[in-house]
């Protein structure tokens, strides 16, 4: 009953989606304010409605109701409650419905606070969202329907893969997804300026909060993903340039992108039509990156999708409003005149920098991943495109994107002189050659990677800092202090995320040049040392967990005769789902991690053995994390929250000057 | 999408991809072998190298790289000793020749055009408007007033 009522109500979001995205427009275009005035509640119907059929869904989880399809292939009575729960989205049709249930919850949220947008901007935003909305809630009653009924009930299901039986994996596709959609919203507002035709200043503002919150989710969710690999797959990497990693890290880059135009276009009214530009390709990326995804038309580790059907209708979804806006953009970017010239050397141009390289590196991972189908059809060549080749064509670019970061911060609006804005800069500099020399000095015959990581690392942070101090201005150092502590947020937020690129450049390589790696063979009661650790296999034993047995070793972490930790690494087999996973033991430090693997009895007695000292990688989390705190402090700053103020007040909203 | 998600779901269960017994007892010889190793794709399997893999075809060509490299082959003979066999299917980084020179120049060409492109719009965008032709006293005045 409760699952027909979720049934019922997804149809019913559909319809109400449709009056969404239809209404409104033509209320917008004949100003008609009582149509126009739908789309809001229609907005707020949507997300009720998605809501309810999510709650249904997640009911029959929670009651393993074996007479739905889905809760058969993704649930088990003894798996767990939480894995219950995030079973709801660890599939294809469950994870479309959360999908749609975030694009309902953003359409819903333009409509409680888009209070202070003009009446037919926020009436087309709306139905464009609706109109997203329109064709991913088809798809998902069409081909994916997450409440198909099964006519003879088995006794138990076919368990969830026990790989997603994690935490850290539980709340990794929430965050991206939403991430994923909040670029629906920057999308809706590019389509709804081209279709008005005007793009100012506080369109500029209005859209940089809704980007900077799907960007936010998205860097949570890349880093939550890369994070469940590090300790899940049992050899301490966290990031494979798979087809579905780079299928989330496209939309980041390109939002990361649009985060830094719309600044433009927000302080300059300058960029407009490649911010345009920028958010409806952001959007795109996402709709690609479902598309992969769901498509399984890039063969990748992850293509348990493999559905031609889906793949086609989501291809159509893409061709549409990739077309649609292309084309909108094609006859209207014209109109879009630039206000604010700027010289060649500027913060403007600094910012053009940034986004080129970023765009470009966006360009390269999308290349590399598609370029294995394009060669096969084109050339009939069947080739592979991995790790070693992004690598070498993609991070050049970061190179380059970290050595101007520093300048184009600190560089004045409009005109600005490079020499000038270097010379507050000289300490960072010192800093970071220095650091580097220090670095290659101390480590003999490795790779030159970590040096360079850490120089640039040293350099972005440092630059950073030296922006902040900048900012207070002159005198003595009280006064700057106290100046300090009253920035606006926007520049607390800019140069923490700043911060966190830098550290996140230094723990990579770091972490990527520094490592030490041990495979040996260890029998019981055998030590061994790895760096200055010695280790000793003190135990293994057979363990019995709620839905898996563990064969779990107890080793013992010594280091100069003095206990540092006993690790318990174990190998895990899940009886239902017939697979085996491994679950490394790691001692987490600030300096280091230390990571020990077990791996099978060996024939001659003893066990394989995996050890890494993986230094620094708890700086690779942080620094992601600090870039995403960045975002939230510069989304909670004055001027969007004066904004939304203005709403209640009945004065027009319009173009603010610019700060 | 669930990106991560099932993610790597063959490579999480072989923890032991590169096994002890495999390994060589020249240091040097090894490091070289996984370093190939790491740019080779297990044929059978969808997305791994033949260093995370478990397939034992996997095993085999470790065991051949390492070989090869007791041989006294050069990295690049290896490489060519295994292309030879399995074809440029197994190397991750396609080689920058043919119709892969293509993939390896998109990056770089775009680039170049879009900075061609961005620097004759600013440049356009700069020689109209306003105050373009001040004298370099007004020019030193002015950078008075506007440093910070």
């Amino acid at each position: 009953m409760i699952v027909e009522l979720g049934h019922f109500t997804l149809i019913l979001a559909f319809c109400v989606a449709v009056v969404q995205s239809t209404l409104p427009l033509w209320g917008a275009y004949t100003r008609d304010a009582r149509l126009m005035a739908v789309a809001g509640p229609a907005a707020l119907a949507q997300c009720a409605l998605v809501a309810v059929s999510f709650a249904a869904l997640t009911y029959a989880f929670v009651n393993s109701d074996f007479s739905l399809r889905l809760v058969v292939l993704n649930s088990h009575t003894a798996k767990p409650m939480l894995y219950k729960i995030t079973g709801v989205w660890g599939n294809h049709e469950g994870s479309l419905l959360l999908w749609v249930l975030a694009l309902a919850g953003f359409g819903a949220m333009a409509a409680l606070f888009g209070g202070n947008l003009p009446a037919t901007l926020k009436a087309r935003v709306l139905a464009v969202q609706g109109l997203i909305g329109v064709a991913f809630l088809a798809f998902t009653l069409l081909t994916s329907n997450p409440f198909l009924r099964l006519e003879f009930p088995p006794l138990n299901g076919d368990d969830l893969n026990p790989l997603l039986q994690d935490p850290g994996l539980a709340f990794h596709p929430p965050f991206l997804y939403l991430g994923y959609v909040g670029l629906s919203m920057s999308f809706s507002f590019a389509v709804a300026a081209l279709i008005e035709g005007r793009v100012d200043a506080a369109w500029g503002r209005w859209v940089r909060p809704w980007t900077l919150a799907a960007w936010i989710f998205l860097t949570i969710g890349i880093a939550l993903g890369s994070w469940w690999a590090y300790y899940e797959l049992g050899w301490g990497g966290f990031w494979f340039w798979d087809p579905v990693e780079n299928a989330s890290f496209m939309p980041w880059l390109l939002s990361t992108a649009l985060l830094h135009s719309a600044i433009v276009v927000e302080k300059r009214e300058s960029l407009k039509a490649w911010t345009i530009l920028l958010a409806i390709l952001a959007f795109g990326f996402s709709l690609i990156g479902t598309f992969i995804v769901r498509s399984g038309v890039i063969t990748s580790v992850h293509a348990f999708a493999n559905d031609p059907e889906r793949g086609v209708f989501i291809l159509m979804i893409l061709g549409v409003f990739m077309g649609g806006a292309l084309l909108l953009f094609a006859a209207r970017a014209g109109a879009l005149e630039a206000k604010g010239a700027f010289a060649m050397v500027s913060r403007e141009s600094a910012l053009v920098a940034n986004n080129l390289l970023l765009a470009v590196s966006a360009f390269v991972v999308f290349i590399g991943t598609i370029w294995p189908l394009i060669a096969e059809l084109v050339w009939d060549r069947k080739l592979s495109v991995g790790v070693p080749f992004f690598n070498a064509a993609f991070t050049p670019f970061m190179v380059g994107l970290a050595i101007i970061l520093p300048i184009g911060a600190m560089m004045p609006w409009k005109r600005a002189d490079i020499a000038r804005a270097l010379r507050p800069l000289r300490a960072a500099i010192v800093l970071a050659v220095a650091f580097g020399l220090l670095a290659y000095a101390l480590q003999t015959g490795r790779s030159a990677l970590g040096p360079i990581g850490l120089a640039l690392g040293v350099w972005v942070l440092a630059g950073a800092v030296t922006d902040l101090m900048a900012r207070t201005g002159r005198g003595d150092l009280g006064a700057r202090l106290t100046r300090l502590r009253h920035l606006p947020r926007a520049d607390w937020g800019k140069v923490t995320a700043h911060s966190g690129m830098g550290i996140t450049i230094f723990a990579i390589a770091a972490m990527t040049a520094w490592v030490t790696e041990d495979i040996r063979v260890v029998r019981i009661g055998d030590s061994y040392s790895l760096g200055s650790y010695q280790i000793t296999l003190v135990d293994v034993r057979d363990v019995q967990g709620p839905n898996y047995t563990s064969t779990m070793a107890q080793m013992r972490v010594m280091r100069g005769g003095a206990d540092v930790v006993t690790l318990f690494p174990e190998k895990r087999f899940y009886p239902v789902a017939a697979m085996p996973t491994t679950e490394a033991a790691i001692d987490y430090g600030l300096w280091r991690d230390l990571y020990l693997v077990i791996g099978d009895a060996q024939d001659g007695g003893g066990y394989a053995v995996r050890g890494y000292i993986k230094p620094f990688a708890n700086w690779l989390w942080g620094g992601v994390l600090l870039m995403a705190f960045g975002g939230m402090l510069s989304l909670t700053d004055r001027r969007y929250r004066v904004a939304a103020g203005a709403r209640r007040s009945t004065a027009p909203a319009t173009a603010q000057p610019a700060e | 999408m669930r990106a991560l998600i099932l993610a790597f779901c063959l490579l999480a269960s072989p923890a032991m991809a590169v096994n002890p017994d495999e390994m060589l007892t020249d240091p040097g010889l090894e490091a070289r072998a996984r370093a190939i190793s790491l740019d080779l794709r297990c044929p059978v399997c969808s997305g791994e190298t033949i260093d995370d893999s478990n397939a034992p075809i996997s095993r085999d060509l470790r065991l051949a790289v390492r070989e090869r490299l007791l041989a006294g082959d050069s990295d690049a003979q290896v490489v060519d000793y295994v292309v030879a066999r399995y074809g440029e299917y197994v190397l991750f980084k396609p080689r920058a020749s043919g119709s892969s020179l293509l993939l390896w120049l998109a990056g770089p060409a775009m680039l170049l055009g879009g900075g061609a492109l961005a620097y004759a719009t600013t440049r356009r965008g700069t020689r109209a408007p306003e105050a373009e032709n001040l004298t370099d006293a007004d020019r030193a005045r002015l950078d008075d007033l506007l440093r910070p």
